[in-house]
């Protein structure tokens, strides 16, 4: 069986510091790592090589130090490491990426299943996936919490929903992506990680030029979506002592608690409670 | 194509670093200077007063799309049910089509859902494409994507927009791909610039430590998922029109099968993840007393959490911990019970939206965060406000 992992080299978000004067993120020092969920989904590839004598393939798609993430890939017991890395691919959105995703997974040739993580923790779009699915003409089934059954023609998932589950038989090939329900990853082994350092080992770069792209479908310039603004979200803080006897100053706050905009619990506890919008 | 900075011209105001979504941009010798990890995005350009940043990147032609017209929105049902979620964006598609002078339509797919029709007309839809077939009993990718191609090829819309629920993430990815369109995923606002009368989709990026605004300026329809609960629903008097659009499916072109379908009740979860967090410090004195928080979470459906002092203490678990060494979170509502407020601790929660301090000590620093703050004992507070939620719930829901 022959498996594609798609990951992705990501700052370390929960991490992120703010600078208090200027409110802007301290990008400085930010440490890069292997996106959670698509460890997930190296840890299943593995596994599935494991018991079908498979052979794993993993993609990455960023600048030359995302290597370090393929190399960890390589040291979980993956066969060998694509880097997609080409100042061309800079500034993609998930359409560019997945034209470019896309592009190299038909120039690996053939498979039988890709399997990528849920999304990543950067952009936390989850789009990659079934874009790269219908690019390919695959089927896909996201939010895969297990895979129950496996044999050449078809698998069977679990798959994830907001209240429950349901199980899914999908052809092969097909994509899926996982969550972290499904597995515990393993740790890479040093002396793989070691050997995948060398300069004969398996991991080979490819720029535009190698799968076959031009500069106007990938990269900023092949993208669909444009950021046009950011900003660092900050909130007036009301600073508001509320007082009286307990019962009066639960009562206050409450009601302003059910009278505050843009958020959801607040509108929670204004229907429990029938209050009015002031 | 690349940037760079006139540093004649420039005069070090800053506006381009702010500008930038990538941080691509410092203060070297007294002027503006672009480091590698520029992705030639043009942002600064914009925002020059002296003009003094310049490019070789030629603009890209914006096409005309103004024949496409129409506010669409994906009307998501489970097993004969609609998601709140499609009447949350049914009030909002009202809104944008109101500005834009244009007509909301549902999209309705599954099995025997006629009767949804008059819902989704009654909360804002001026026409619903109805579409009933044996195998959309399910929901399944390739199935959905395949009638939406069709759909928009024969009717153009403007905007399509969809829950971000596992099945609007699911396949509104898939349909973008298909019909050759950008998505942007997750979105917590939406609105129409009155200049260029796009799509203006508001979302969090970077792990929720930056807001992105999002244009759509090279494709249409102008597609978005959008968060569940964000947007409110209203409903609107007048009629509809129903549209039976007939699907023509084959199953060996679907290539999936859901086999079951299993209803299970939900596992606590993640603390990122949670909308309210009722957090404990050493005022709750010792692990019993987080009873009275945990009575208050289950009440107003949130999560407890506590201090680095609560989990030295052994009286919450690890996993629970807020702060600087314990887990950043950013619920819609923090209140946070006996807890001093050390400023390790005010990192790891200052960008909750709404914060409420209860705590005996008025000097104590967390009432300089906080939205609300009471100065008052928590074992009275806390006890008070489960008390009213409950009763309020009871009197309003009957449960």
């Amino acid at each position: 069986m022959d498996i594609i992992v798609l990951v992705k080299q990501v700052p370390n978000t929960t991490d992120v510091k703010l600078d208090e004067k200027t409110g802007s993120l301290i990008r400085e020092g930010l440490e890069s790592i292997l996106n959670p969920d698509d460890r997930h989904a190296l840890e299943a590839a593995v596994q599935l090589k494991e018991a079908t004598k498979g052979h794993v393939t993993v993609v990455s798609m960023g600048p030359p130090q995302a290597i370090e993430v393929l190399t960890e890939a390589i040291g979980m017991g993956v066969d060998q490491g694509i880097l997609l890395s080409d100042t061309a691919f800079a500034g993609a959105d998930t359409w560019a990426t997945s034209s470019t995703l896309g592009k190299a997974i038909q120039q690996i040739g053939k498979f039988d299943l890709i399997i990528c993580g849920r999304q990543a923790i950067d952009g936390d779009t989850a789009q990659i996936g079934p874009q790269v699915a219908d690019y390919l003409h695959v089927p896909q089934v996201t939010y895969v919490a297990e895979i129950d059954n496996i044999d050449e023609k078809s698998v069977i998932v679990k798959r994830r929903l907001e209240d429950g589950y349901e199980m899914v038989e999908s052809e092969l090939p097909a994509l899926l992506t996982v969550i972290s329900e499904i597995n515990k990853p393993r740790y890479p082994d040093v002396g793989k990680m070691i050997a995948a350092c060398h300069e004969d080992a398996s991991i080979k770069t490819w720029n535009a030029a190698d799968i076959g792209v031009t500069v106007h479908e990938v990269g900023l310039a092949g993208s669909l979506t444009h950021v046009i603004k950011t900003y660092v979200p900050k909130f007036k803080r009301q600073g508001e002592i509320i007082e009286g006897d307990t019962k009066a100053v639960v009562r206050e706050l409450i009601q302003k608690l059910g009278r505050s905009e843009g958020s959801t619990a607040c509108k929670a506890v204004a229907a429990a409670c029938r209050l009015e919008a002031s | 194509m690349t940037v760079w900075v006139e540093t004649d011209l420039c005069d070090a105001c800053k506006l381009c670093i702010k500008a930038c979504p990538y941080g691509a941009i410092e203060l070297k010798g007294g002027s503006a200077y672009i480091l590698e990890r520029c992705t030639s995005c043009g942002a600064c350009l914009e925002v020059c007063p002296k003009a003094a940043v310049l490019t070789d990147f030629k603009p890209r032609q914006i096409p005309d799309f103004s024949d496409r017209k129409g506010v669409w929105v994906f009307a998501e049902q489970r097993g004969g049910k609609l998601t709140r979620v499609s009447l949350e964006l049914l009030g909002k598609a009202q809104e944008l089509a109101g500005e834009l002078g244009q007509e909301v339509s549902a999209v309705l797919l599954g099995h025997q859902i006629s009767d949804l029709t008059a819902t989704l007309v009654e909360y804002g839809a001026d026409t619903v494409y109805c579409m009933d077939h044996e195998a959309l009993k399910h929901y399944r990718s390739n199935a959905y994507t395949k009638l939406i191609e069709e759909l928009v090829n024969q009717y153009q819309p403007n905007i399509f927009l969809l829950g971000a629920t596992h099945i609007g993430r699911d396949l509104a990815p898939r349909v973008s791909r298909r019909i050759a369109v950008g998505l942007t995923a997750d979105c917590t606002e939406l609105s129409i610039d009155s200049k260029e009368g796009i799509l203006l989709q508001i979302r969090p990026a970077f792990g929720g430590n930056v807001m992105a605004t999002i244009a759509n300026r090279y494709s249409r329809p102008q597609m978005a998922t959008v968060r569940p609960g964000v947007m409110e629903m209203h409903k609107k008097p007048g009629k509809g029109n129903v549209i039976e659009y007939k699907a023509v499916l084959f199953e060996n072109e679907i290539k999936t099968r859901v086999l079951k379908v299993v209803k299970e009740k939900k596992k606590g979860i993640d603390l990122s993840e949670a909308n309210v967090i009722i957090a404990g410090g050493r005022g709750v004195g010792d692990a019993n007393g987080f009873d009275i928080l945990r009575e208050l979470a289950e009440v107003m459906d949130g999560q407890v959490a506590g201090t680095r002092v609560t989990v030295e203490e052994g009286w919450i678990p690890p996993e629970n911990q807020v702060g600087q060494t314990g887990r950043t979170v950013r619920p819609e509502i923090y209140i946070a019970c006996g807890i001093s407020g050390a400023v390790q601790h005010r990192a790891g929660m200052m960008n909750s939206r709404y914060i409420i301090a209860i705590n005996t000590d008025s000097r104590a620093p967390i009432f300089q965060v906080a939205d609300w703050g009471i100065v008052a004992d928590l074992f009275d507070v806390v006890p008070e406000m489960t008390r009213q939620l409950k009763e309020a719930k009871e009197k309003t829901f009957g449960i």
